[in-house]
Parts: C-alpha cells; structure tokens; sequence
C-alpha cells in the first residue's frame, strides 16, 4: 500500500481508539472534576462492562445484535449500581479524603479483578459483533485522464468500527447536553463550584456524588461495551485503559470536559498513526513522554484552569 | 422565628462554638456582633447545619432543623449569603438564579421579583459569576438566596469591601427585606451600619453569646458597642 491509504487506515484505526479513550476518560474526568476523587479502579469498571457484555451476550440466542443491544443496555447499568454503592459504602465513609480514597479505590481495583478471576476465569473471551461487514475504502489518484477513484487493496474498514467512532460521537454530545443544558447537570456543577454552598442551597451533596461516581463508571463500562467485538475480555484488561485515560485527563486539564476529548484525540489518533507506522511501543513511550512534558510545561493541563 | 439554644460545635475535633444562643424575630434585623475570630460566621455555618452540632437546638417557627440534613434546611426557608458570597463562580448569572430557584420550588415570578430588585443583573444573565465586579457578585449571592423566598435571611458581612454607593444598595434591600416581614440575622462590623439597622444586637466572645441589647439599648448606650467590639 502506498503511503496516503495507509495513512488514512492509520487515522481510522486511531479514530477508533480515541472513541473508546474518550468515553473511559470522560468518566474519570467528571468523577475528579466533580468530587476531587482519583478514582484508581476506574479500569476495572471497564473491565466488569466487558465481562458483564460477555455474560450477557451468552444468555440470549438469536442474531447477535440483540444480545449486544441488551448488553449496552445493562452492562453500564449495572456497573453503575455498583460504582454508586460503593461510594455510599467506602467513599463517603472516608469523607472523600484525597489520600485515603486513593487507597480505598487501589483496594476496590483488586476486589473487582479476584472476584472476576474467581467467576470468571483466567480466558479470554470474544463477543460476537452485531454486525461486521468489510467495506473497501476509495482513494483518489492522479492519472492520464486527471483525478480517478480507486480501491486500494488491504485499505478497508468494518461498519462496526465505523458505528463505535458514531457511537462514542453521539454518547459524548448526549453527555456534553445533560450536563450543560439540564437540570441534573446545573445540580452536578453547582456542586464542582462549591459543594458547602450547594448545601446551603438544597443540592443533596451526597446523592450528586453517588450518582456521579456512578455516571463515571458506567462511562467506562459502555466504552467496554463497544469494545469487547473488538478486543476480547479479559479480568486483566483494566489496567491499559486506566493508565491511558489518566494520560489524557492529565493532558486535557483535569477536570476539563472538552481537554478531555481533545486529549483522547491527540492520543488515539497517534497511538493508531505511530503503531500503524512504527510500533505500539513507541506509541506509548511517547504518550507518556508528553504527559511529562505537559506536567513540566503546562500543569494544569491544556485546558484546565491555572488553579483550581 | 428562628431559635438556637446553646449551640456547640466545631471542625472537626476543635470545638470553636461553646454556647451560643440567639433569637431571630420576623420583621427585625438582628445584628450578630463579635470581634473577627469571635465565631459569627461559624454560628450562621452551624445554623445551615454546615457545621455538625455536638448540642444545642435550632427551631424555625417551632420545627426543629437540628436533626435534618444540611440540604434539607434551607427548603424550610433560610437564604443564606456567606461571607465571601461563595458564587458558583462557572456558572452564569441565570444559571446562579436558577440553583436558587430549584432550591424551594419557585417559579418565574419570584424570578422576575429578584431580578427588578437587581437590574443590573439582568443585563448581566449570560456572564459568568466569577467574572462579576465585586458589587455584582454581591447583589448575585443576596438574589440567590431570594430567591428562595425565604422566612429568614443570613447575611455575613454582606457590604465586606464594596463602595459606599453599593453598600447603600445592599443596606436598602436589607432594610426592604425587614419591612416585608423577614427575619435577618446580619453579621455587620461596622458601627454606623449596626447603629442605623439594627432592632437588636446579640454579641459573641470567643464562642459564646455574651449579651443581647435592643435598639434604644445600643443608641443610649454607646459604649457598650465600643467596649464588645474593642473598637
Ligand atoms: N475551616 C475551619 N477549620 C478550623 N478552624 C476554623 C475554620 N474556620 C474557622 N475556624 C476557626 O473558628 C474560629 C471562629 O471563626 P469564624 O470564621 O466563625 O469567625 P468570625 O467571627 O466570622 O470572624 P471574622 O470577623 O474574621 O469573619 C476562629 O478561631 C477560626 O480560626
Ligand atoms: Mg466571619
């Protein structure tokens, strides 16, 4: 393949990793945006969705895309009880200390992996896609007659990674809406301004901070979902998207619902570009690289506020 | 009428509240006076049920809040302005006004009331409270808390470094806010201000409520400001 498809593969590919690391990272966003938590578990909620997806898809029969609808459907819900009751359970019992709740999640990560590694097992385990069709991608190229399409060979993409890039698109402007334009989402940011004065004011603290932990971790738990047709599931597949999405709410500005996305971009775009071209190691020797010059250079993040 | 009887409280295991005890009437301004550290704005923080109460008890009108939960208190109708104003500072001016509004369950009206007393917060919706001038942020933290209609207002040094024409302003709302029937319990340091407003003045010392006078008390007896307040 020449240089310009293979380039174009490259984008797609990384397009669909910045799809799945936006929604994972939205959710370790808001849930340090809004409580000051640094959720260490945030993984393993991703993990649990792809597990639930797998667990799911298997009790129904039929077309796949039904199993898969229920499990996009349940997979976050569940995942998300979990999260809010843990929250009631440990976090709020430590009076959301940043110190200790750091450590009360590490103890939360490693529940959620033995439990799994106990039910679960030790394999990995493929969901079937809805739906998987090739479709072979036109290039143009310049020939006697001008201008002319043609497919390159091997330059094709399949319509269920052209839907999880449409998918996480839509999920990422459903939340961007709740939380800018409802009720709910004034309740949440009052409470990110000033939790004491949101007191004052009738805004229940404790429940915006369950419900959020909660919305958090069934962000992860859905970009799992999405997932899973993709990459199987595995009790130890928490730990990539954990240390990516703290690359990129570090680069985004923590906090920042908009540095986020463009952070999940920038890494998943050269995450596919460099592994594409290079390798997958250098992709994240790289990324990693530009967290440190992001922390030496701009702290607070690209988008996030001097101080906070 | 808001009651506290010989509250206690504190952060965590310091205890900066020993006894205080005060009385807010409807249609008076009651003036809670102290020297700086004497404990006045954790006093209005213990009646918000921001600060846990170790005893003591808290009535509105006879129902106890006490025993509710912090979020529960200002439903039963008590705005607070905390000193500072403590804005929601990304959220824009409707938006504040709105949080204030969902907090009692009121509608446009009550919007419409909040925002003729404050005009210059209405050319103001769409800006972001923290990039308010000091005396907008002012007006917006005081219509945020009438927003909710309340039976009681607590003002904590509401006129804290603004010009004299905007403490005017502030200090014209206030006294418009007594004659409708509030009751207003106003943190106020300085002696002009309390000698003009206030119907009853209660003094705290270090965490305690130390004596109460009305206000034919304070203007006859001068002194009485100057040997509390140390000024
Ligand atoms: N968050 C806190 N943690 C610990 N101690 C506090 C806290 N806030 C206030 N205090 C202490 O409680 C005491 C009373 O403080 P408070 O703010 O209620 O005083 P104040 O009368 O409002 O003073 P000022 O006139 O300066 O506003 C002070 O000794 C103060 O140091
Ligand atoms: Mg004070």
């Amino acid at each position: 393949m020449e240089f310009g498809p293979h380039l174009l593969l490259a984008v797609l590919e990384g397009l669909v990793t910045a799809s799945i690391l936006s929604l994972t990272a939205m959710g370790l966003s808001l849930v340090f945006g809004v409580m000051r938590v640094v959720n260490v578990a945030h993984g393993e909620a991703f993990m649990l969705g792809a597990v639930l997806a797998w667990w799911v898809t298997g009790l129904v029969a039929g077309h796949p895309a039904v199993g898969f609808v229920l499990a996009a459907l349940t997979a976050p819900l569940i995942v998300g009880a979990l999260a809010a009751a843990s929250d009631r359970l440990v976090l709020k019992r430590l009076n959301y200390d940043p110190d200790r709740t750091i450590v009360a999640t590490i103890g939360l990560l490693y529940i959620a992996q033995q439990t799994t590694l106990m039910t679960f097992g030790p394999d990995a385990r493929p969901v079937e896609p809805p739906f998987n069709q090739r479709i072979a991608l036109p290039w143009l190229e310049r020939t006697e007659e001008g201008w002319t399409w043609f497919y390159p060979w091997g330059l094709s993409i399949t319509s269920y990674k052209l839907f999880v890039i449409a998918a996480a698109a839509a999920i990422l402007v459903a939340i961007w809406l709740v939380i800018t334009r409802t009720r709910a989402g004034l309740l949440m940011r009052a409470t990110q301004q000033d939790s004491e004065t949101a007191q004052a004011f009738g805004i229940p603290v404790g429940t915006v901070y369950s419900v959020v932990f909660g919305i958090g971790a069934a962000l992860a738990a859905l970009g799992a979902v999405l997932v899973v047709p993709i990459q199987q599931a595995h009790y130890l597949m928490g730990g990539e998207p954990l240390l990516l999405s703290f690359i990129v709410v570090i680069i985004g500005g923590l906090g920042s619902l908009p540095g986020t996305v463009i952070a999940a971009l920038l890494i998943g775009l050269s995450d596919g570009i460099i592994s594409v071209f290079f390798s997958p190691t250098l992709a994240k020797i790289i990324a990693t690289l530009l967290v440190a010059m992001v922390l030496v250079f701009r702290p607070q993040g690209l988008l996030g506020k001097a101080q906070t | 009428m808001l009651e506290a009887t010989s509250l206690r409280a504190g952060y965590g295991p310091v205890e900066v509240l020993h006894d205080v005890s005060l009385t807010a009437r409807a249609g008076e301004i009651t003036c809670l006076l102290g020297r700086n550290g004497a404990g006045k704005t954790s006093t209005l923080k213990a009646l918000m049920g921001l600060l846990p109460l170790t005893s003591g008890t808290v009535t509105l009108d006879g129902e106890a809040l006490h025993d509710l939960p912090a979020h529960e208190i200002p439903k039963r109708g008590i705005g607070y302005v905390p000193q500072g104003r403590r804005l929601f500072k990304e959220l824009t001016v409707a938006e504040t006004i709105e949080v204030g509004l969902m907090t009692r369950g009121e509608g446009r009206a009550t919007r419409e009331w909040v925002l003729d007393l404050f005009p210059r917060l209405r050319e103001r919706l769409n800006q972001q409270a923290g990039t308010l001038s000091g005396g907008e942020q002012q007006m917006l933290a005081t219509a945020r808390a009438l927003c909710l209609r309340p039976k009681v207002l607590l003002l904590d040094e509401p006129t804290e470094g603004l010009q004299p024409s905007m403490i005017e302003l502030i200090r014209d709302v206030t006294v418009k806010m007594r004659d409708e029937g509030y009751a207003i319990l106003l943190v106020e340091q300085r002696m002009d201000a309390i000698l003009a407003l206030a119907d009853r003045a209660v003094f705290l010392e270090t965490g305690r409520s130390v004596e109460t006078a009305d206000a034919a008390r304070l203007h006859a007896d001068p002194d009485l400001l100057h040997h509390r307040l140390g000024v």
